[in-house]
């Protein structure tokens, strides 16, 4: 895998990756809105709001929280680079680990309370899902011999087959990941006010828009990880894969309109005892077996 | 094309209101009108906010409240008065305290009256906000051009 290939990927995934997921982001709110009862915006209206919020008039409350968001945008898409070319599994969630580090800075450094309180939520929730991406990373290792993503095209059957207990384990945290309710604690998409709107309080306009697109690049991203345990040799996988995708999407839209907003002492809690009970006995009977 | 009419995220303040037009006001978000089909989206925070709301009359207590929210909102930006106590004082307008409508404290773009404001005139007096909107974001885009 050689630099050219990940930056070209990279640039791939910075032009794709927002488009992308700004449709899911779309129909998110659309079948959130039906199952709510009601008929719901267009399909383009995150579009519509991003294009809105680069409009609008440029205030920061200082002059590092835009960079360091612009840094936490940028490693976003370095992640999808090496993710979608089939690069390193582990360098990939490294460097998409990077990226919430570096928006938790972004928010830490408008010095409200109320971003504050969301970075510190943020910074729990990164701690919560981080051993179970890391047991993703031993896991995948164990089942397809590599940390290569490119190689399950090389592989006889998905890696769903030996590592199923893992994917569980994934759908678990990935509601964390995809900042969905019961887990969206740093900064929610619904109720924008306050605590629960955490992080992005002090952040207006264009850098706001930044952190949107921020969110659908990392959407696409994770729903990649999903898609990855359904490839393998044959090349009809692929749709197999886009197939499961939505439905996984499917489901974690119908959790986050189901399940009230939980502590974060449960969350943090659940969530590790879901790696170990998923990705510990997982990796241990590939490891000893 | 302006995008601020496709996405008008609107705040409420309740000034010196009675209740009676912020529960007027809430009925209007809720889903039974369903806003969002227009993209109107509740916030609490004035830095994502595009509409102000604003309910009840302003008085020595709260005028800095609402001079601090309209502050605190990004241009462009567009204040509705909801009710007539927000238009004008209304009933309680020669009360000790009050100083009058919320256009004593801001500048207010459209006027919604009614005691208690209907939904039906709300959802007439955001459309009239949003097309005020438009203006100002065109305004603010040709200023940035010249390099204002
Ligand atoms: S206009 Fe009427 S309903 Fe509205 S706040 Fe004033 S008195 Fe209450």
């Amino acid at each position: 895998m050689t630099i050219l290939t990940t930056l070209i990927g990279t640039v791939a995934f910075a032009l794709i990756a927002p488009v992308v997921g700004c449709l899911l982001a779309g129909l998110d709110r659309i079948i959130s809105a039906r199952m709510q009862g009601r008929v719901g915006p267009p399909l383009l209206q995150p579009y519509y709001d991003v294009r809105k919020l680069f409009e609008k008039e440029s205030v920061s409350v200082n002059s590092v929280e835009r960079t360091y968001v612009g840094c936490a945008l940028l490693f976003a898409w370095v992640a999808g680079g090496v993710f979608f070319t089939g690069g390193n599994l582990l360098m990939c969630v490294f460097i998409i680990t990077l990226s919430s580090l570096f928006f938790i800075m972004a928010a830490y450094s408008t010095r409200s309370p109320y971003a504050e309180v969301g970075a510190a939520r943020e910074t729990l929730q990164v701690m919560a899902y981080e051993p179970m991406v890391l047991l993703l990373a031993v896991g995948f290792y164990l089942a397809a011999g590599t940390f290569d993503v490119g190689d399950v095209l090389a592989l006889d059957a998905p890696v769903i087959t030996t590592i199923w207990l893992v994917f569980l384990g994934l759908l678990f945290i990935l509601t964390i990941k995809l900042r969905k309710s019961p887990f969206d604690l740093s900064m929610s998409h619904h109720a924008h006010q306050e605590i629960v709107r955490g992080m992005t309080t002090e952040m207006s306009g264009p850098t706001l828009g930044l952190v949107e697109i921020m969110h659908w690049c990392e959407n696409v991203l994770f729903l990649g990880w999903i898609g990855m345990f359904f490839v393998w040799g044959n090349p009809l996988s692929i749709i197999l894969a886009v197939a499961v995708v939505l439905a996984v999407y499917f489901l974690e839209i119908w959790i986050d309109n189901n399940f009230a907003r939980v502590k974060w002492q449960l969350m943090l809690k659940s969530a590790w005892a879901v790696a170990l009970a998923a990705g510990g006995v997982n990796i241990a009977f590939l490891a000893f077996l | 094309m302006a995008f601020a009419s496709k996405s008008p995220w609107v705040i409420h303040y309740d000034g010196s209101s009675c209740n009676g037009c912020d529960i007027e006001v809430l009925a209007t978000l809720c889903p039974g009108f369903d806003g969002e089909r227009f993209g109107v989206v509740n916030t609490g925070n004035p830095k994502h906010a595009d509409i102000f709301l604003v309910t009840g009359s302003v008085n020595e207590q709260n005028i800095g409240v609402v001079r601090e929210i309209y502050d605190q909102m990004v241009e462009p930006k567009v204040v509705v008065a909801c009710g007539i106590c927000a238009c004008s004082g209304g009933i309680f307008h020669d009360c000790y305290n009050v100083i009058g409508g919320v256009d004593k404290a801001i500048p207010v773009d459209v006027y919604a009256p009614g005691c208690a404001v209907r939904p039906e005139a709300l959802i007439d007096a955001i459309v009239k906000g949003v097309a005020v909107l438009d203006e100002k974001s065109k305004a603010l885009k040709e200023s940035k051009k010249r390099g204002e």
